[in-house]
């Protein structure tokens, strides 16, 4: 199948798969407990009524609040064009994409930060502060583990790192496995999941992301719940490629990379069925701890001999 | 074209004397001044600009008797004019905005010696990096601090803007000591024959002219060591910053902006200069740069975080910057010690493309900062609120700023940290073990650095300009004239112009990196066309990015056309009439992250016991843990050892008329003996 179609499809399953994902995540934690749970259709319906309502702003904001769920959903669509989940290339990989995507993923951040601050109100501070606090952690151990497997796969791009057909030489399965971990730990933080946040509580003060999105009603709410399930994507993608393996080819590659985006969701609502969100000087512990792991998996990379030992570029 | 080039040194000492004699005529003295300054600048812009498309490499050596090995050596290459474009073209805007921001000021005669000091500022750091002599180099490296030293103290009615004038002055001149015995080193050519620095004077009959200049071996890495403290000082690295947080919030706004933006960007020219001479770096030197970097970054952030005066916030964040160029600089000598061309290349690029792109975003901050505290009468973030309301261009201006030195795509922050994150995965991701291990600390310090500094920006935008007002002077703030928007305008423009056409800057930087990375051209070119595929990719997204948000705007205002679109309070949880000093503020904005990382706040408050409280405070402050902890004792017991000496100086005469006596006897039995 041709490159560049293929990533166009990757996209595009993307955007209309994506707002399943917290329907998978409500069905694992709705099953855990014996109830039936919302069906899977509720986001993309939850989306829908909400594009058809009218709008109330608040007296003290202005554009940038505005502004904030539209840029952090096309940061998110952005980010979608160059995370290769299903193999391949994406649309618009490079060399050093990784650190755009990183680029994208704090931009949805910035906006999304300030236009809380926007409101003027103390609860939203609140949240934006937490956000704040907890992503800063959460970045190095993003782009550290990014740069152990980069090291072990010899390639500084998405598309080379994930998209790999060569079976896993077995040091670097080692670093593989702690980077998966430590992404698995930026992926609950990021996308405010237990045991970071708490999406499903209205107590304004456990939450974080749910908190900054107080304010924001109708089309708004749709964009950020529609940024916020690719953004579940985008980020399951990056987990679950680094542990599935590519076979080279397209349909098989591009349903396993669909399988593991899925149960990435899925373990993410086992998570959340057991256990309850940390108290919040907790979380920078746990956030320390994926760092660790990603430095940990830095250093193993230098010490394993690889079978194929890294040639200088030059 | 050296002429040419030197021509606008002379007519901004020029203007500056014009203004200076027009003292009695302040309207007239601020007209002259700024203008003059502004076209001035323009000119050495354009110059400078017209020397580098044409690859000038003109030189003029002048007999110079001024001290022994001296001469008037002047040249231009392609670090001279790199380094030429932000001193100009920050100082032309910086001009525009000072005729607007010193409209208020009282006493004619400040103003004019100002735009006096203004023009010896800005011509001797043309001057520092034309030079191509140690001694010329050293005095208009004196001329730079000291002219900077009176902008710094222009308001010195104020205590604490004496008491900043005296740390800078202090600072400045450690670090030119420091200076001073690199080039004796550089002179003599080697300290191991001579018996140590102290004997070079020696061989003061070579010529201090940068051709002549080398070192090698221990040598050289003395020389980088000096280079890194006598520069470093200037520069702001960590712990030799103190400095900066003092004397940058003491100045006018445009001062700050001028120094911070570009000023001390001469300590970086002066230690890349300084490696031109000293031939191959060994490991270590990367390896120092990139933990000074590092260290440098992430301590700069932290304390920009803890601030809540916005300008000596923006202070800690230079920093911070100039720790993120050392890491780039860094990754450069790692590149060229363990021999890949393409990293050295990436590194280089990437740190000096933060030179002048931190000139632009940093000088927008600082401009956009001095229009907000002129209008609402105070720097204290936590007394403003709700200014992008009042003051729409400044606050978008200054959003532009805020996002590009979070390193926020698609902007200029962005593409210089993209080049350095670049060079640091090609030497993680390929490179021997040691330097790898580094490049992941540049990779893991860069992100929590830019982690870090989202976190500060968001707080020094979000906190001064959305929500509500939090005084009344704040409430009562109005946007200011075009002389102090244009210029931030402008700059916000150029921050995005760099970021959306990356792989332009890229090419612009390349013959630059690759000459300081010790490559061919071809070789050069061949690297610049990879990096700049991939950034032609970020421009690409950049313009999906633009396309989407234009795109969601369009569908939600047609969504909304046929709607009711209604105005409320806040929701606030149903607590619909909060008052604006209930807003979230910048100290309980950061309070997680400082109270994480220990910095050593202060705080202060009246404790809430009765049931009618009537009067409760609350204060908070973080003082630098380099200054409290290293500096002042440090000079304390420098000053109780020079205190023993004090039975020397007692007072009488006669005594004085004996130590003169007792010092030419010395001297002449040492003469004739």
């Amino acid at each position: 199948m041709d490159g560049t179609v293929f990533a166009v499809l990757q996209l595009c399953v993307a955007l209309a798969l994506a707002p399943f994902l917290p329907g998978i995540v409500n069905r694992v934690k709705a099953v855990a407990a014996g109830r039936r749970g919302p069906p899977l259709l509720q986001t993309w319906r939850d989306i829908a009524k909400l594009l058809g309502k009218s709008a109330v702003y608040s007296r003290t904001t202005g554009w940038v609040f505005r502004a904030g769920p539209v840029v952090a959903l096309a940061a998110a669509t952005a980010a979608l064009c160059i995370v290769p989940w299903a193999g391949g290339g994406a649309l618009l990989s490079f060399d050093g994409d990784l650190i755009l995507f990183a680029g994208l993923l704090a931009l949805m951040r910035f906006v999304t930060i300030i236009a809380a601050l926007d409101t003027g109100s103390a609860f939203e501070g609140m949240g934006a502060s937490r956000e704040a606090w907890f992503s800063s952690l959460g970045e190095p151990a993003l782009l550290l583990g990014l740069a152990a497997v980069a090291r072990t796969r010899g390639s500084v791009s998405l598309a080379g790192i994930l998209g790999v057909t060569t079976t896993v030489p077995g040091g670097a399965a080692a670093v593989i496995f702690l980077v998966t971990c430590s992404l698995f730990i930026v992926y609950l933080a990021e996308n405010a999941r237990i045991p970071v946040d708490d999406p499903d509580t209205h107590l304004e003060l456990t939450m974080i992301h749910e908190v900054m999105a107080l304010d924001h009603g109708g089309i708004d709410l749709a964009y950020i719940q529609y940024g916020a399930s690719l953004k579940l994507w985008v980020l399951g993608g990056l987990v679950a490629s680094l542990a599935v393996p590519r076979t080279g080819q397209w349909y098989l590659d591009a349903a396993a990379g669909i399988a593991g985006i899925v149960v990435v969701a899925a373990a993410t609502g086992v998570v959340e069925s057991i256990m309850a969100r940390l108290r919040l000087i907790r979380v920078p512990q746990l956030l320390v701890a994926a760092l660790a792991m990603s430095a940990l998996g830095m250093a193993l990379s230098l010490m394993t001999n690889l079978p194929n030992p890294p040639s200088v570029a030059v | 074209m050296i002429l040419v080039l030197l021509l606008p040194l002379a007519a901004m000492l020029l203007v500056g004397l014009a203004a200076a004699v027009l003292a009695g005529a302040p309207q007239a003295a601020r007209a002259v001044g700024a203008i003059g300054m502004c076209a001035a600048s323009v000119g050495g812009l354009a110059a400078a600009i017209a020397a580098l498309v044409l690859g000038d490499a003109s030189s003029l050596a002048l007999p110079w008797n001024a001290a022994i090995g001296a001469s008037f050596s002047v040249a231009f290459d392609p670090l001279t004019g790199f380094f030429l474009l932000p001193i100009y073209g920050l100082s032309a805007v910086c001009a525009v905005f000072g005729a607007g921001y010193l409209s208020h000021a009282h006493h004619g005669r400040g103003v004019a010696a100002h735009w006096l000091f203004y023009g010896l500022l800005v011509s001797s750091m043309a001057l520092v990096v034309m030079a191509r002599n140690a001694v010329l180099f050293l005095v208009a490296w004196e001329i730079m601090s000291l002219s900077s030293w009176q902008l710094v103290t222009f308001e010195h009615e104020r205590e604490e803007t004496r008491q900043a004038g005296i740390t800078y002055l202090v600072a400045t001149q450690i670090g030119t000591a420091f200076l001073l015995v690199m080039f004796l080193v550089l002179g003599t050519g080697s300290v191991s024959d001579a018996g140590g620095a102290g004997g070079a004077a020696g061989g003061a009959a070579g010529s201090l002219d940068f051709a002549q200049l080398g070192a090698s071996g221990r040598a050289a890495s003395a020389v980088f060591l000096l280079a890194l403290v006598g520069f470093g000082t200037k520069a702001g690295i960590v712990p030799l910053h103190v400095w900066l947080p003092e004397a940058h919030p003491a100045a006018p706004s445009h001062v700050s902006a001028l120094m911070s933006g570009v000023m001390i960007k001469t300590g970086i020219y002066g230690i890349v200069r300084v490696l031109s001479f000293i031939g191959a770096p060994p490991a270590w030197w990367g390896w120092t740069l990139v933990l000074i970097g590092a260290v440098s970054g992430v301590v700069g952030v932290l304390f920009a975080l803890a601030q809540h005066d916005i300008k000596r916030l923006l202070a800690y964040h230079s920093v911070e910057n100039i720790g993120i160029i050392c890491l780039g600089l860094g990754v450069g000598l790692l590149g060229i010690s363990f021999g890949s061309t393409t990293v050295a290349f990436l590194g280089f690029a990437g740190g000096l493309l933060h030179v002048l792109n931190h000139a632009l975003f940093k000088g927008l901050l600082f401009l956009g900062a001095g229009s907000a505290s002129h209008a609402a009468g105070t720097r204290e973030i936590d007394r403003l609120g709700g200014l992008m309301r009042r003051m729409p261009l400044t606050g978008a201006a200054f959003l532009v700023g805020a996002a590009a030195i979070c390193g926020l795509p698609p902007l200029n922050g962005f593409v210089s940290e993209i080049l350095v994150f670049l060079g640091a995965y090609g030497a993680a991701s390929a490179g021997p073990a040691a330097p790898a291990a580094a490049a992941a600390i540049v990779v893991a310090a860069l992100a929590f650095i830019g982690g870090l500094a989202a976190a500060c920006f968001t707080k020094a935008f979000g906190i001064s300009f959305l929500g509500e007002p939090r005084t009344p002077a704040a409430a009562a703030a109005v946007e200011a004239g075009p002389s102090m928007t244009v210029p931030v305008l402008i700059l916000a423009g150029a921050c995005a112009g760099i970021g959306l056409l990356g792989f332009v800057a890229v090419s612009f930087i390349a013959p630059l990196a690759g000459a300081v990375a010790g490559i061919d051209t071809a070789a050069a070119l061949a690297i610049q066309e990879a990096a700049g595929a991939g950034l032609v990719k970020v421009s690409l997204v950049a313009g999906v990015l633009a396309a989407l948000v234009l795109g969601l705007v369009i569908l939600r205002a047609a969504l909304l056309s046929r709607r009711t679109v209604r105005n409320a309070g806040t929701w606030d949880c149903g607590y619909t009439l909060p008052d604006a000093r209930m807003q979230y503020t910048s100290s309980s904005f950061a309070q997680p992250l400082t109270g994480m990382f220990r910095l050593g706040t202060h705080r202060h408050w009246t404790p809430i016991s009765v049931p009618f409280p009537e009067r409760a405070e609350f204060s908070s402050h973080t003082p630098d843990v380099f200054s409290q902890g290293v500096f002042r004792p440090a000079f304390a017991g420098i000053g109780a050892l020079l205190s023993r000496m004090r039975w020397l100086q007692h007072g009488r005469l006669q005594l004085y008329v004996l130590y003169v006596a007792a010092t030419l006897l010395v001297l002449l039995m040492w003469k004739l003996g």
